[in-house]
């Protein structure tokens, strides 16, 4: 139980008349997951707002700890549903790291290629879902009608529509073929006309422009102080991103942006998104331009025994910077796993953000970081 | 006054534009579909639960009761126990039950098996008003055996 008297900044007595205490979720549309905020309201203005986290804990690193390297693999995608592939990347780079393993360079081309979907994909649920949250529906069904076609191409490889596991150490468990790349050409070549029409829509909307602009303004001083990554990061004029600033796998060869805007809003955030949309679809471009032929397995040992070390790999995923922190001590399985997600660093911003904004802007805020809730208590 | 106006005469023509962008999809095809008079194409590794091959020949299934996707579920849910028939060289699974609640078709244990024994099935309209028939799912169901009668009821 949470304890209220304790914990937490406010009380459950109205202090004055107006005042009272809103609970927000922990089933609530708003909340986008088990989130519950508990919100101390004079009227329609938030006074406090303090997020409860961990009705979705799963104990996820507790679980890495008693499973061997390869069991863990579909555990990531649980975490966040939304960008398994990175996840996946995070896992396999991290004990690839660990163990020495190589990985065939047409492997590396189809994990970029695929983490890219699963960024636009991911993107275009957030696009949907943030403007259910500011009352418009219309661009949800446009953006979900494009992510379908994501799904079904991913779906026609890894198998699965939203939990992939599709890769392994030292690769990918299957091989790409033609009518995918086919496929994945067709949808960049639709793409580029179509995000015509979603600016069209939603960007140049004066409602939109009026519910985002100048609200929730996250200062450059306070990116870092609050671990913040990912898009929330750039939307405040950060330029960071681990692909650039760390660079894995093959982002070194190819030629992408990085998106970057300075006013720190829920605008300067949604058009990072959209721009990053762009740059993706870049990178598969690239990717698909250049593709390899070869193998796309390497040969691993079938139980996996790292030697005793520890290893840190970091990934960008569509929310932010995901690390992860493994320690071996020679068994097959970790001595200690750690995840840096995300959604948690973003999420911490949220109560200074809400504070004297009306309800109604704080669920535009709260949309506007892109939260995944499983992630989040992982 | 001037500035007024303005803000109101592009307020208004973004909401035209807006209202273009429905209108000339509300002529274009749809794409949803009706399920269950239509049903969408499956794709070729499309993941429904486990199931054992079938030896075409023997009606038999391949599996060798070795316990390698047992080991490798990172779900617990496989159950396997073999035996051998009188008379053969290889064990024969007697059962092997799968709690598809907990299973998160990861596709683990389809990599594991040597004989290439297990397979995705393509079911994928599964619901029932229980969760018990799901939670023991009997795979060798359908396969024939290659026990005697009495045998089987081990
Ligand atoms: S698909 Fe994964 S979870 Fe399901 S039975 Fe196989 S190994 Fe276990
Ligand atoms: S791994 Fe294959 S052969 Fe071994 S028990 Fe499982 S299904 Fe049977």
């Amino acid at each position: 139980m949470f304890d209220s008297q304790e914990n937490s900044t406010y009380q459950l007595e109205p202090v004055e008349d107006n005042q009272f205490v809103l609970n927000l979720g922990p089933q609530h549309p708003g909340t986008h997951g088990v989130l519950r905020v508990i919100l101390h309201m004079d009227g329609e203005y938030i006074l406090t707002a303090d997020p409860v986290l961990g009705y979705g804990h799963r104990m996820q690193e507790k679980i890495a700890e008693n499973m061997p390297y390869t069991q863990i693999l579909p555990y990531m995608a649980r975490m966040d549903y939304l960008a398994a592939l990175s996840f996946n990347q995070a896992w396999v780079c991290v004990v690839e790291k660990m163990c020495g393993y190589e990985v065939p360079r047409r492997a590396e081309y189809i994990r970029v290629l695929t983490t890219e979907l699963n960024r636009i994909s991911s993107h275009y649920l957030w696009f949907g879902a943030f403007l259910l949250d500011l009352g418009a529906f219309t661009p949800f069904l446009h953006a979900f009608a494009d992510r379908e076609m994501i799904l079904d191409l991913l779906e026609e490889v890894t198998g699965s529509r939203l939990t992939y596991c599709y890769f392994r150490f030292g690769g990918v468990s299957s091989d790409v073929d033609d009518s995918f790349l086919q496929g994945v050409q067709d949808f960049v070549e639709h793409m580029r006309s179509h995000l015509k029409t979603y600016h069209e829509l939603v960007t140049g909307n004066v409602i939109f422009q009026m519910r985002t602009k100048d609200v929730g303004v996250i200062l450059p001083f306070d990116t870092w102080g609050y671990g913040l990554s990912g898009p929330v990061l750039r939307g405040s004029g950060e330029k960071y991103d681990v692909r650039i600033s760390e660079p894995y796998s093959i982002y070194p060869e190819l030629d992408f942006e990085i998106p970057v805007e300075r006013d720190g809003d829920c605008l300067a955030r949604y058009m990072v998104r959209m721009r990053e949309v762009e740059e993706s679809l870049n990178i598969i471009q690239q990717t698909l331009d250049k593709m390899p032929d070869g193998p796309v397995r390497s040969k691993v040992p079938k139980i996996i025994k790292p030697p005793a070390g520890e290893a840190c790999m970091a990934v960008e995923t569509p929310r932010g910077e995901l690390m992860i922190h493994v320690v071996s001590d020679g068994t097959k399985v970790p001595y200690r796993v750690r995840y840096r997600v995300p959604s948690f660093g973003n999420l911490s911003v949220f109560s200074r953000l809400a504070k004297g904004q009306l309800l109604a802007d704080a669920l535009a805020v709260l949309g506007s970081l892109d939260l995944v809730i499983p992630e989040v208590d992982r | 006054m001037n500035n007024y106006l303005k803000e109101i005469f592009n307020g208004l023509k973004s909401l035209v534009i807006g209202l273009k962008v429905t209108m000339t999809t509300m002529l274009t095809k749809s794409t949803t579909i009706e399920w269950p008079r239509e049903a969408a194409p499956i794709p070729e590794r499309f993941r429904g639960h486990i199931m054992l091959r079938k030896n075409e020949e023997t009606g038999l299934s391949k599996c060798i009761a070795c316990g390698s996707c047992v080991r490798a579920c990172p779900s617990n849910c496989i159950q396997v126990k073999g035996a051998k028939p009188e008379g053969a060289k290889k064990k024969a699974p007697i059962l092997f039950q799968l709690d598809f609640t907990k299973c998160s078709l990861c596709g683990l244990c389809v990599e594991s098996c040597p004989v290439d024994a297990i397979t995705f099935s393509r079911n994928y309209a599964l619901a029932g008003p229980s969760s018990e028939p799901f939670a023991t799912m009997n795979l060798l169901a359908g396969l024939a055996s290659p026990f005697r009668e009495e045998s089987n009821e081990l």
